[in-house]
């Protein structure tokens, strides 16, 4: 039987998203599609996935969508409701895999704005902050963006670095005291999925979703972004996976909205 | 200790350790008192205008939102908020001009909700000030210093980003591995509210659940008001002492106020009012808007449980109790 193709934008992101997450990991989740990734992924290919929210549900069996990263859903069947400093803490000393961020913003390194938008002390518009972003992108071992990108999203230089990605380049997380071999590892938009060079650290396409061209890459980005030689194609979430993405998200509250 | 980066947000909060463990054994009773008084008097007591107030809870998360309530009703001015994912909260009294400063992990919105219309004008138009940024383990482990009393704790976090140059933090060379480390500064908020499901009346308190950064905060700030949905006797903290998460030593107030994070959610008590954020993130968007939500629901209430009665009285707060525990409604 073909798959049906009637699928929406925000249901691609969050299958795409959750098949990255590796069985046998953890995962330092925010509100929303990232709540659903991970909870897609348990439901899936990674039943044993740990996941980890920052007000301190370690490990629930999340039974409906959370509103909010310290909801009491984040620790329903959990084995353990701890505190922020023990998440935090347990992040810092190497125990998370895996954190997904959002972005407003993001640069050819990855660095992440989530502050402000233009001057920083007379703000265009202003931002909530870091929030646990800044923990997230300087802890865990490879961090995942979802985020929506259009040219003034997807930046050669961010106006303000809130969270880092590589910062100016190889080396520089080491260079400024942030853990080894840790740093953004993919950025999934509406248009496809992006990794980053192992030489240069810079942003660079991997997979475009179905029948997304390259032309529409470019104009939705600020800048001349990379391109790897060949990419892919992204794979659209199956009939199983949309039954338990509407299960996880019964009302819609993230898989409605626009992706 | 090589100084190698310093943050140039204002450092706000930070005593020397010596003076706070004077201020400390001056002004922090060891007895076992009495402390339960009414919400106005807690409020008018331990909250002076230009104090640096910091929330207990996380977002819409256990937030003391009765007390919120009375700061605006008692009309407290030049406020610095620590916006440690403060949320409704830091919303609502930005939008009052109660608060005019805040220290930024996360504010202006409301997450899943959006971004918060009231408080982001008032910024944006220079009404509130953003003093200084961090992160929420930033404002964690300031807390963390505070209550161990030092000066600082080192991090990892903030290293190499603008959050950094705009925060009260320093990075220093570590002595034992060479490796830059981010210095967070202590923080000693003046005043902090923190809701929890019961307490004795002298203030020893337990919180079921997550208890998020709750532990750190009410030894890091100076003055500790505990709202509470019960008032217990003694002997159920003593049965069970090592669910005290908040000892009497460290509460100056205790203040019945059942439903008091209304329309917060109280985990495993009752849940958000979506209708109610939702009507303030509506009415809100002008400040006359605003006004009138101020009028109806805090002026026009005279205290917290006249609130109630406007926002639905026990019918509504039976609801919210339902669909946080997952029971079939109606």
């Amino acid at each position: 039987m073909p798959e049906p193709t009637d699928y929406s934008p925000t249901e691609l992101l969050a299958c795409v998203a959750s098949r990255l997450l590796e069985p046998g990991t953890s995962v330092f989740v925010g509100t929303g599609l990232p709540m659903i990734a991970a909870m897609l992924a348990q439901r899936t290919h990674a039943p044993g996935l740990l996941i980890i929210f920052e007000a301190g549900g370690i490990g629930p069996q999340v039974p409906v969508l959370p509103i909010s990263v310290g909801d009491s859903r984040t620790f329903y069947r959990a084995v353990g409701a701890s505190s922020m400093h023990d998440v935090m803490s347990i992040s810092q000393a190497g125990y998370l895999d895996f954190g997904f961020l959002g972005a407003a913003q993001i640069d050819r390194f990855g660095n992440i704005n989530t502050t402000v938008i233009g001057p920083y002390e007379n703000p265009t518009v202003r931002l909530p902050g870091s929030g646990g972003a800044n923990d997230v992108g300087s802890f865990c071992h490879r961090t995942i963006v979802v985020m929506r990108q259009d040219s003034r999203k997807f930046v050669e230089k961010a106006e303000f670095i809130t969270t880092p990605g590589y910062l100016t380049g190889p080396g520089a997380r080491e260079r400024a005291g942030l853990a080894r071999a840790s740093g953004p590892y993919r950025v999934i938009t509406q248009l496809g999925v992006y990794g980053f060079d192992e030489a240069t650290k810079e942003l660079q396409l991997l997979a475009l979703h179905p029948g997304v061209t390259l032309d529409d890459v470019r104009a939705q980005s600020g800048y001349a972004v990379r391109v790897a030689e060949p990419t892919s194609v992204t794979q659209p979430p199956s009939a199983r996976d949309r039954e338990i993405l509407r299960e996880i998200d019964p009302t819609g509250l993230v898989i409605r909205r626009q992706g | 200790m090589e100084i190698l980066e310093e943050g140039k947000g204002q450092l706000v909060g930070w005593h020397d350790p010596d003076e706070n463990r004077d201020w400390i054994r001056r002004n922090k009773s060891r007895e076992l008192i009495d402390k339960r008084m009414s919400l106005r008097e807690a409020v008018s007591r331990f909250v002076h205008d230009g104090d640096f107030l910091a929330m207990g809870g996380f977002g819409h998360i256990r937030v003391s939102m009765a007390a919120i309530y009375e700061i605006i009703r008692q009309r407290k001015r030049g406020l610095t908020m620590a916006g440690k994912t403060a949320v409704h909260d830091s919303d609502l009294l930005i939008a009052a001009g109660c608060v005019d400063r805040i220290e930024v992990a996360y504010a202006f919105g409301h997450e899943l909700r959006g971004l918060s219309p009231a408080s982001r004008r008032v910024v944006e138009a220079g009404g509130c000030r953003v003093v200084a940024e961090t992160s929420n383990a930033g404002y964690q482990w300031r807390f963390l210093a505070a209550m161990m009393g030092i000066p600082f704790m080192p991090s990892r976090n903030l290293l190499g980003t603008d959050t950094l140059k705009r925060s009260s933090a320093k990075v220093a060379r570590d002595p034992w591995s060479g490796k830059p480390i981010c210095l967070l500064p202590a923080c000693y908020p003046d005043v902090s509210f923190i809701h929890v499901p019961r307490c004795d009346s002298f203030g020893d308190s337990q919180i079921d659940g997550t208890i998020i950064e709750d532990f750190e905060l009410a030894r890091a700030a100076r003055r500790v008001v505990i709202t509470t949905e019960e008032i217990v006797p003694e002997d159920r903290i003593r049965a069970e002492p090592w669910r005290t998460a908040i000892p009497f030593y460290l509460v100056d107030a205790v203040v019945e106020a059942p439903f008091g994070v209304h329309p917060c959610q109280m985990p495993l008590l009752y849940y958000f009012d979506e209708d109610h954020i939702r009507r303030w993130l509506t009415q809100s968007r002008t400040p006359e808007g605003a006004a009138e939500y101020f009028e109806e629901f805090v002026f026009g209430a005279e205290d917290f449980e006249a609130y109630l009665e406007k926002i639905g009285g026990r019918d509504r707060l039976e609801h919210l109790r339902r669909v946080e525990l997952l029971q079939p409604l109606e």
